[in-house]
C-alpha cells in the first residue's frame, strides 16, 4: 500500500499523450419517498427505521415506481437535450454485496430512460465545451455500511459490517456521458466545469439540492491516455466517488500524470477502479477490473415497463426552467458584464444573491456591489458561503434602496449592513438603534460647516480665491465632525455657498 | 430427465434461510420437479420469433404518488436478522486480509 506512485509533468505527459475522459455521474433526487417504496428519504433517521419489505427484499414484496422520480429522470434528460424513450424497462443488476439486501440493484441496462444527449459547458475563459451525453438512467441507492475492527473504518481487515438500509432504494440518476475526446490539457478543467454545470441544470431543475459534500451528487472520472496523434483508446482506469469539483480536476490531473509515467516507461495500465484521496490528491488502486463484471442483467419481472405519452413528455419540456448557461449568458448582457467578472460571480456562489437582490428591487450595479464587496469580505471572513450569511437579498435590496433615496451614503450603509449580519435586527432597525442616517438638514449642518470653516482658515481663502478643489478638505472635516453621517454633496454646497463661490 | 435433486433443494433451503423437515425436502423437490419440467416446455415452443416475456401482464405506467407511508419499526426490521449489532444488520466479514 506504502509503494509509491510515479508520475511524470502535467505538461510532459501532455507532450505525448492526449486524454480521453467519460465521466458517470450520480445524482440523489429529492423525492419525499424512495424509488419502489413508500419509505421516507429524510436525513438524519434513526438507523434501520426507513425500511420495509420493499426495500428489505422480502420474499413476495411489490416495487412500485415512484411517478415523481420518473418525471424527474425524464426532466433531467430534457435538460440535457437528450431523447426519451418511448418504452423501456427496469433491470435486476445482480451482485453479492450486503449493501442491497435484495441481492441486487433495481436498475435500467439497455433500455435507459433518456438517451443521446449533450451539455454545454463553459471554461473559466469563457469558451464553450459540448459534452455529449450517452445516457442518464433510473435507479436506487445502497445501503450503508460500517466496517468494525478494521483500521479506521476500512472494509480490509475489517471482522464484520453493519448495515443501515435507510439509504437502499433511494432514487437516483446516473448520467453517463460519451467518451470526451479533443479537450487536451483543459481535459481536467473541462472534467470539473462539465460537473458544476450539471450540479447547476440539476439545482435549477429542482429535482434535487445536488449538494456532493452530502453524497448527493457523485462523480466517478474514467480515463485513458492515447499518444498524440492516434485514434485508439487506450486502457481506462476509474476513479470513484470523487466528491467535490475541486477533486474531480484533481484527480483527472493526478491520472493523467500517472498514466503517462506508467505508459512512457513501456509499462501498461491496468484496467481497475480507482480511489482518490483528498489529503494528497492522489489515487491508489481499488478492485481490478480486467473483464466487464457479469452483473447477469435481466429485466425486472416485479416492476411493468415506463411508456411515457409523448404528450406527457411535451408537458415536462414546456414546463422547464431556464437552463443556467442561458440564465448565465442572458444576465452577462443585461448586467453588461464581462465573463471574467461572470466567472468571479459564479466562484463567489453570488449569482443567486444578486438575482434575488435585483428581484426585491435593487438596481443590478449595486446589488453586484454589495455582494462582490462587502458581502463576499465578510463570508471570507467567517469561512462561510453567501448564502450561510445573516441577511437576506430582500434586507441587501433595503439598504440600496436607503441609498438611492438618499438616506444612506455608503459608509452608512456598510454600518447598516455589519450590524444586520450581527444580528442588530433588519436595516431599519439598525439605522434607528445606531442612529444611522445621513444629515442633510442645513440648519444642523450648518454649525459643522461654520466649525470647519473657523478651524481651516487657509483652506477657506483659497476656495474663496477660486480653488473649488480645496473643498473636498473641508468635506472631510465636516464628514469626520459628523462621524461620517453628513450628506457630503449637500456640505459641498453649503460652503461654496458660505464662501461665496459657485461651481465650476 | 430429473430437474431439481433433492440436495439441491436442501441447498436451496439453506440459502433462503428457509427450515425444511426431511419430509419436506422429498415432497418440495418433487413438486419443484414437476413445475422445472413444466416451465422447461416453453423453451421447447419459444423460438427465435418469439420475443422474451418479461412481464405477463400488458401494463405499462403502474406508478405512485410520491407519498410517504408507514415504514417498519428498526425492531421489525431487524426481528429476522441473524444478527445485529447498533440497531444494523450484522453480517459476517466481506473480504479477507489483503
Amino acid at each position: 500500500m506504502t509503494t509509491t506512485t510515479e508520475l511524470v509533468s502535467y505538461e510532459d505527459a501532455l507532450a505525448s499523450y492526449d486524454p480521453v475522459m467519460g465521466l458517470e455521474v450520480h445524482v440523489e433526487l429529492g423525492t419525499r419517498t424512495k424509488m419502489f417504496c413508500g419509505c421516507s428519504t429524510e436525513l438524519g433517521a434513526e438507523p434501520n427505521a426507513q425500511t420495509c419489505p420493499v426495500c428489505l427484499g422480502m420474499p413476495g414484496a411489490l416495487p412500485v415506481v415512484n411517478a415523481t422520480g420518473v418525471e424527474s429522470a425524464i426532466r433531467i434528460g430534457l435538460a440535457l437535450n437528450c431523447s426519451i424513450a418511448e418504452w423501456c424497462r427496469f433491470a435486476r443488476k445482480n451482485y453479492f454485496y450486503p449493501d442491497m439486501p435484495k441481492n441486487f440493484q433495481t436498475s435500467q441496462y439497455d433500455e435507459p430512460i433518456a438517451f443521446d444527449g449533450y451539455l454545454d459547458v463553459q471554461l473559466e475563459d469563457g469558451e464553450t465545451f459540448r459534452v455529449q451525453i450517452e445516457r442518464a438512467h433510473m435507479e436506487e441507492d445502497t445501503g450503508k455500511s460500517t466496517h468494525v475492527g478494521g483500521a479506521t473504518g476500512r472494509i480490509h481487515g475489517a471482522s464484520h459490517s453493519l448495515l443501515d438500509y435507510n439509504r437502499a432504494g433511494i432514487p437516483l440518476i446516473e448520467i453517463v456521458t460519451r467518451p470526451i475526446e479533443g479537450a487536451g490539457e483543459r481535459a481536467p478543467e473541462v472534467a470539473r466545469a462539465y460537473v458544476r454545470e450539471l450540479r447547476e441544470v440539476i439545482r435549477a431543475l429542482g429535482v434535487s439540492d445536488a449538494r456532493m459534500e452530502m453524497g448527493q451528487m457523485r462523480c466517478d472520472v474514467n480515463l485513458s491516455l492515447r499518444p498524440n496523434g492516434t485514434e485508439k483508446f487506450g486502457t481506462r482506469s476509474e476513479t470513484k466517488n470523487v466528491n467535490s469539483l475541486r477533486s474531480v480536476e484533481r484527480a483527472a490531473r493526478f491520472e493523467i500524470m500517472r498514466h503517462a509515467a506508467v505508459l512512457s516507461s513501456g509499462g501498461t495500465i491496468v484496467q481497475e477502479t480507482r480511489h482518490f484521496h483528498e489529503d494528497t490528491g492522489s489515487t491508489t488502486s481499488g478492485r481490478v477490473k480486467e473483464e466487464a463484471e457479469d452483473y447477469r442483467y435481466f429485466p425486472e419481472p416485479d416492476l411493468v415497463p415506463v411508456a411515457p405519452s409523448r404528450e406527457w413528455v411535451e408537458e415536462i419540456r414546456a414546463a422547464l426552467p431556464e437552463m443556467p448557461l442561458a440564465r448565465r449568458t442572458r444576465l452577462l448582457a443585461d448586467w453588461g458584464i464581462s465573463a471574467t467578472d461572470m466567472q468571479s460571480i459564479l466562484n463567489a456562489g453570488a449569482l443567486d444573491p444578486i438575482v434575488a437582490t435585483i428581484d426585491a428591487g435593487a438596481d443590478a450595479a449595486s446589488a453586484r456591489k454589495w455582494w462582490m464587496g462587502e458581502l463576499a469580505r465578510s463570508a471570507n471572513e467567517s469561512g462561510k458561503s453567501l448564502d450561510e450569511l445573516a441577511i437576506t437579498p430582500a434586507q441587501v435590496a433595503r439598504v440600496t434602496e436607503l441609498v438611492t433615496k438618499g438616506d444612506l451614503n455608503d459608509k452608512l450603509a456598510r454600518q447598516v449592513i455589519e450590524g444586520v449580519l450581527a444580528g442588530e435586527g433588519t436595516p431599519d432597525e439598525v439605522v434607528d438603534k445606531r442612529g444611522l442616517k445621513v444629515v442633510s438638514d442645513d440648519s444642523a449642518l450648518g454649525t459643522a460647516v461654520d466649525e470647519a470653516i473657523a478651524a481651516n482658515p487657509g483652506v477657506a481663502d483659497k476656495i474663496r480665491g477660486g480653488k473649488v478643489a480645496a473643498a473636498g478638505a473641508l468635506v472631510g472635516a465636516v464628514m469626520k465632525a459628523t462621524r461620517g453621517q453628513a450628506d457630503a454633496a449637500r456640505v459641498k454646497e453649503l460652503i461654496l455657498d458660505r464662501l461665496g463661490v459657485t461651481e465650476g | 430427465m430429473p430437474g431439481i435433486t433433492r440436495e439441491e433443494v436442501a441447498h436451496l433451503a439453506r440459502l433462503a434461510r428457509l427450515e425444511l423437515k426431511p419430509e419436506e425436502l422429498d415432497h418440495f423437490a418433487g413438486q419443484l420437479d414437476d413445475i422445472i419440467g413444466a416451465v422447461a416446455r416453453v423453451s421447447e415452443v419459444a423460438d427465435q420469433d418469439v420475443p422474451p416475456t418479461s412481464h405477463p401482464l400488458p401494463l405499462t405506467n403502474v406508478m405512485r404518488a410520491d407519498e410517504v407511508r408507514p415504514s417498519l419499526t428498526p425492531e421489525q426490521a431487524l426481528s429476522g436478522a441473524p444478527a445485529q449489532e447498533q440497531q444494523r444488520f450484522k453480517v459476517p466479514q466481506i473480504l479477507g486480509e489483503e
